[in-house]
């Protein structure tokens, strides 16, 4: 009976995350996100640098115009392959607020490594008046805040289609078949060959969406590959330890059975 | 003083003999003892505590949630050192450990999912506690002060959740202390006293924080309590029945050291899963995006381990009525030694108990569904028939069945039921379970 008892208990718990997954989706009003290939899911899971620099570049030549990466770096950069030069380069070229110096006044300098990467707008507010209102979200951790992760973000920039028939959109907004409501204030950012990737890889659309998706997830979640690596450790170290206090267990207990 | 229990220990091998006093033959150890008696303490509570032979599986949640207890004050006293509790850079100081400090992401995922697990560890030890029947005479104080442990627990969880300053930690913030409200006539001047402001603010921010960081040594104080209270009678077991003598018992140590020991590592197991590879799984993607009060999300669902109260909450329209039944619905908890009228008290001799035993947990999962989902069609009817059921099973099944149910025969002694278990069942090789 008691056995009966767990059973129907694990089955209701199923039952329950089923029924909840299905109601979410339905709520929604949006076809299940894509099952997208990444390189860092799974238990091993590594991010694969080359797609993290396409990512960087797609995000620096086109999303970075209206969002900004709040918590990262420009030494963070090291973390998907860059070395210490390329990095000092890459900061050099944004214009950072720094100060005040000796006479009061805020000054602008090139970036140094040590700088936050610089967003395209002082505040909010001037995102807003930009942006027609809309407040485009700090990417630094899109891929932790959305249901879904990176096949949420790949889902957005790959999910601009013409609305159907009968549906108004209201002006300002363009239709996306996997944002809530489908009515989003983005434009769609990505077309064909809008950035040259020097690896030679063709700028696919899609192929940008995953790269940029792949280097959000890194920003959201940079310490992925040491979590899986010191975590398979940690398991290991565990499976081990189980086993030996099981034997010794067995062991004792048999002065008493 | 613990040399009258070595006596009769079976595995007294293990122990210094019993002509010895308390520290053996370190005599520097003898002469601290003789003026504080801190190594006979430990000696009679761990090494010669008589614990009965038959513990299951079941009783190893008790030493996991005092583990998972002092996990959780080590990574978040750590964690204090550098988080910044003000609504300009809570939210910042948080993704700084998780980016910055050496180690820090493993920090915040062992304080974040270690308050899931520490839930699950307590309310699989509180059904444990709930089927063997062991709030009974004369433990009745030992089951109170765990429902105190678990009070507070709740109280130290809440404001947790707060200080990451994320959407959700916000707006959970807003909904639950805005129940206070509802207290007649003086229920809005508790409230702006409890933010210290007009909304939840700069000011609720650092009060919780001073309390989240207070009340994990509170709960370790009624640790003590709930132990002492422990240690006077020992604990229950499968049988429910007392044991007789040092036939029935062995020592804790090293018998249930070595059990806790296995099933800490089975649970560490699982806990890791959570740590290093599913850390998205228990977080709400809200609480990644920082604390907006011009921006409400569409759903606001506290954690999973208040979802069933959340339900419980929501269940009838009116405020007032919603608040009181939900504190009632762990208040009642207090009053099941009296509630409860069956003599008997483990749920392997009582076949009606047993099966409203089993229905408990459905259908607090049906409540915690209904909590996570909008209250709107079905979901409200469902809630409202769990919430009643919830309260039926403790108000009217449980006072009915105790009178009307006929307990199966209890066996003499604990030695007795696990000898005659062992003879039954060598033949087919099975546990003592039926």
């Amino acid at each position: 009976m008691p056995r009966f008892g767990f059973a129907a208990l694990c089955a209701a718990l199923l039952l329950c995350g089923a029924a909840v997954g299905t109601a979410q989706a339905e709520e929604s009003g949006t076809p299940p996100l894509p099952n997208e290939q990444w390189s860092f899911g799974g238990v091993f899971g590594t991010y694969n640098r080359a797609a993290l620099q396409r990512g960087f570049q797609v995000y620096k030549e086109v999303c970075s115009a209206c969002h900004p990466v709040k918590h990262l770096y420009f030494r963070n950069l090291t973390e998907i392959g860059y070395t210490a030069d390329q990095i000092k380069g890459i900061a050099a070229q944004y214009q950072v607020v720094d100060g005040p110096n000796d006479q009061g006044n805020m000054f602008k300098r090139p970036g140094r490594p040590s700088d936050h990467i610089p967003g395209p707008f002082p505040n909010d507010e001037a995102a807003r008046t930009a942006n027609n209102g809309g407040l485009p979200p700090d990417l630094s951790l899109i891929v932790n805040a959305r249901e879904g992760g990176p096949d949420y973000v790949y889902a957005i920039l790959t999910g601009f289609t013409e609305p159907p028939k009968g549906f108004h959109l209201t002006p300002g907004t363009y239709y996306n078949e996997y944002f809530p409501g489908h009515q989003i204030k983005m434009p769609p950012p990505l077309s064909p060959n809008q950035v040259k990737f020097a690896d030679g890889t063709p700028a696919t659309v899609p192929q940008m969406a995953h790269d940029v998706a792949a280097f959000l997830t890194w920003a959201s979640k940079p310490n992925l590959e040491a979590q899986h690596r010191i975590g398979f450790k940690v398991m290991l170290f565990l499976i081990i330890a189980a086993g030996v206090f099981y034997a010794a267990k067995r062991r004792i207990w048999s002065r008493v059975h | 003083m613990a040399a009258t229990h070595h006596g009769n220990q079976p595995a007294a091998d293990t122990s210094p003999p019993a002509s010895l006093p308390a520290g053996g033959h370190n005599r520097i150890i003898r002469w601290i003892d003789y003026r504080l008696p801190f190594v006979s303490f430990i000696e009679h509570e761990t090494t010669a505590y008589p614990t009965p032979k038959n513990l299951n599986y079941w009783w190893n949640f008790g030493s996991l949630a005092g583990i998972m207890l002092i996990i959780m004050i080590i990574s978040g006293i750590v964690l204090a050192m550098h988080y910044v509790p003000s609504g300009d850079h809570a939210f910042n100081s948080v993704e700084d450990i998780r980016r910055d400090v050496n180690f820090g992401w493993l920090l915040r995922n062992i304080h974040a999912s270690g308050a899931s697990m520490f839930f699950i560890v307590v309310y699989i030890h509180l059904f444990r506690g709930l089927y063997y029947g062991s709030y009974k005479y004369p433990r009745e104080l030992l089951w109170m002060l765990g429902v105190v442990i678990l009070l507070l627990m709740m109280a130290t969880a809440f404001m947790g959740y707060v200080l990451p300053w994320g959407q959700m930690s916000y707006w959970g913030a807003t909904v639950i202390t805005n129940l206070f409200s509802a207290i007649p006539w003086i229920g809005q001047y508790i409230v702006t006293w409890l933010w210290g402001g007009f909304t939840v603010g700069d000011p609720t921010l650092n009060r919780f924080f001073a309390l989240h960081y207070l009340l994990p040594f509170v709960i370790v104080a009624v640790v003590g309590l709930h132990l002492i209270a422990l240690h006077r009678h020992g604990s229950n077991n499968p049988l429910g029945i007392e044991h007789r003598g040092p036939q029935d018992t062995v020592p804790f140590h090293p018998y249930y050291t070595v059990k806790d020991l296995f099933g800490l590592c089975i649970f560490l197991l699982i806990y890791s899963v959570f740590i290093f590879y599913a850390t998205d799984f228990l977080m709400n993607p809200d609480n990644s995006i920082p604390a907006n009060p011009m921006v409400t999300p569409p759903h606001i669902v506290p954690e999973w381990y208040f979802l069933p109260f959340y339900a419980i909450l929501r269940s009838v329209p009116n405020k007032l009525f919603g608040v009181t039944l939900m504190f009632s619905s762990i208040l009642v908890l207090f009053f099941l030694p009296w509630l409860d009228t069956s003599p008997v008290r483990s749920a392997r001799f009582r076949p009606w108990y047993r099966v409203i035993c089993w229905l408990l947990p459905l259908d607090l999962i049906a409540l915690g569904w209904v909590g996570a989902n909008p209250p709107a069609g079905v979901v409200v009817t469902i809630g409202q028939f769990a919430t009643a059921y919830y309260f039926l099973h403790f108000l009217v099944l449980i006072p009915l069945i105790g009178k009307f149910e006929r307990p199966k025969p209890l066996p003499m002694s604990i030695g007795e039921a696990v000898l005659q278990a062992g003879s039954h069942l060598v033949p087919s090789g099975s546990t003592e379970r039926r």
